[in-house]
């Protein structure tokens, strides 16, 4: 149905695509129109998923570092990141909603646990894969325990730790959309928004963007590992 | 403390359970629409994936396949999905309003780790085993479900198993876009602040969560053919594939 608004003069105006009438699912009116509603929502996107991986590796270090100390610990820890991981985070964020209340906190807390189980397997197994002759060869050379860690055995098990942190990066970035429960989702309230209120553009530009974002620092912690770990693509001297 | 307690009320009061609203009938229909989406997820993954394993082909898909379903949120496909004039939010017999938007994103959603498992699992049976079925003289249909299948089926229950606990904790989030099942007191918990009611759905939700989880490992177990007898390992060796997203 051809649609022409009349205004006054009798001049007829075309209804822009992201207006009810023609709902476009691809409208770069409406990009250029709402930016600001894409990137300040994009903006919540990233601080969400950024404290909430920061609170998962400042948690999930300690616990690791501590599971290989203790062995006995081991199943423990694994055993009870992993309960946590099963329930589903729509489900998480009503049992935190009564301390923290609607509040960024509760999303990042939330958000962080699931990371948890993601990063303290892999650190584990990082640290684990660390061979023990090059650990025994460093003690010899007179390395402390913190000197050992840092210098030896962390820089070793970075592939490894690096590999989980992709993984709980790109799913972190995705469950942030689930946080628009407590309205603090990111682009999760865009869309939550676009379905109500039947607006295809909006929804569209958010999934689009969601997924961008997650690519992206994907590809911002491959950098970084490769930054980090010159020697694995050094040119090997003959 | 008190909004505990009321969430202890209600789950424990009769009446929140009954009718047409009730917990019930919501957890029954959530479990219908996991097993639905779970039983066409392995009837399309399983085959494909069983079938290039034993070929041995495509490896890189399988892989790809899994990264990129991590990066796509459920909630947006689902709200795309919503959206579209088919399936829209048209109700679907059993499985209430959006139905069919909701199994297809949740089917979309638990095909890569059952693909990926089953094709790995099939891939990496041990090579001098795969070997001696040829020197036996079997068949290339005899080599897959007397020796290829037996020994992979731990990972692939292992694959299927968490499909299961992600589709049944992703199958909360349709509530979000007015879809069927236990989100939807979940999230009218939280727009009416009624707090306990929503506490209330997730601790069901939850245990139920957990409930699928346990029951799975012991079903994993006893698939398992080198738990009994045979020390050596000749399957493919355990966690290959890391865990997807639990959303």
């Amino acid at each position: 149905m051809p649609v022409t608004l009349l205004v006054g003069d009798g001049i007829s105006i075309q209804p822009s695509c992201y207006s009810r009438l023609v709902n476009k699912w691809y409208c770069n009116d409406y990009l250029k129109d709402r930016h600001h509603d894409l990137t300040s929502a994009l903006g919540q996107h990233l601080e969400i998923t950024a404290w909430s991986l920061l609170l998962g590796v400042a948690i999930a270090f300690p616990l690791a570092l501590l599971a290989r100390r203790l062995p006995r610990l081991q199943g423990l820890i694994v055993g009870a990141s992993t309960m946590i991981y099963t329930i589903p985070s729509l489900a998480l964020f009503p049992f935190l909603v009564p301390f923290t209340g609607l509040s960024m906190k509760t999303v990042v807390i939330g958000l962080a646990l699931y990371a948890l189980t993601i990063l303290v397997r892999s650190m584990l197994a990082g640290l684990l894969g660390v061979p023990d002759e090059v650990r025994e060869s460093a003690i010899g050379l007179g390395y402390g325990r913190t000197r050992l860690l840092f210098r030896i055995e962390l820089p070793l098990a970075l592939p490894v730790m690096m590999a989980g942190l992709r993984v709980a990066t790109v799913s972190t970035v995705a469950l942030t959309t689930v946080g628009t429960l407590v309205s603090y989702g990111g682009l999760g309230n865009l869309i939550r928004d676009g379905v109500q209120n039947d607006f295809k553009a909006e929804i569209l530009a958010a999934s689009v963007l969601c997924v961008v974002l997650a690519v992206a620092l994907d590809a911002v912690i491959v950098g970084c590992q490769w930054l980090a770990t010159p020697w694995t693509h050094r040119r090997r001297v003959t | 403390m008190r909004t505990l307690r009321d969430s202890w009320d209600y789950l424990t009061t009769g009446a929140n359970w009954g009718g047409s609203e009730g917990m019930w009938h919501l957890l029954v229909q959530q479990l219908l629409i996991t097993f639905t989406a779970l039983a066409v997820a392995m009837a399309i993954g399983l085959s494909i994936a069983l079938w290039l394993g034993h070929l041995g082909r495509a490896g890189f898909l399988a892989v790809n396949v899994t990264n990129i379903g991590r990066a796509v949120p459920t909630f947006a496909l689902l709200a795309i999905l919503v959206t579209l004039n088919h399936p829209g939010t048209a109700e679907l017999g059993p499985y209430g309003r959006a139905g069919l938007a909701t199994l297809i994103a949740l089917m979309l959603f638990a095909l890569p780790p059952i693909f990926t498992n089953a094709y790995v699992a099939v891939r990496e049976v041990a090579a001098p085993v795969k070997e001696s079925a040829i020197g036996m003289g079997m068949t290339g249909s005899q080599r897959f479900w007397r020796v290829e299948l037996p020994l992979a089926m731990p990972l692939v229950v292992s694959g299927v198993r968490l499909a299961l606990v992600q589709v049944w904790a992703t199958a909360t989030i349709a509530a979000l876009v007015a879809g069927p099942g236990l989100g939807t007191l979940i999230t009218a918990g939280f727009y009416r602040t009624d707090y306990p009611k929503g506490i209330a759905a997730a601790f069901v939700v939850a245990v139920v969560a957990f409930v699928l989880e346990v029951g799975c490992a012991l079903l994993e177990r006893a698939v398992d053919p080198n738990r009994k007898g045979t020390a050596t390992r000749l399957g493919p060796t355990r966690p290959r594939v890391t865990s997807g997203v639990g959303a």
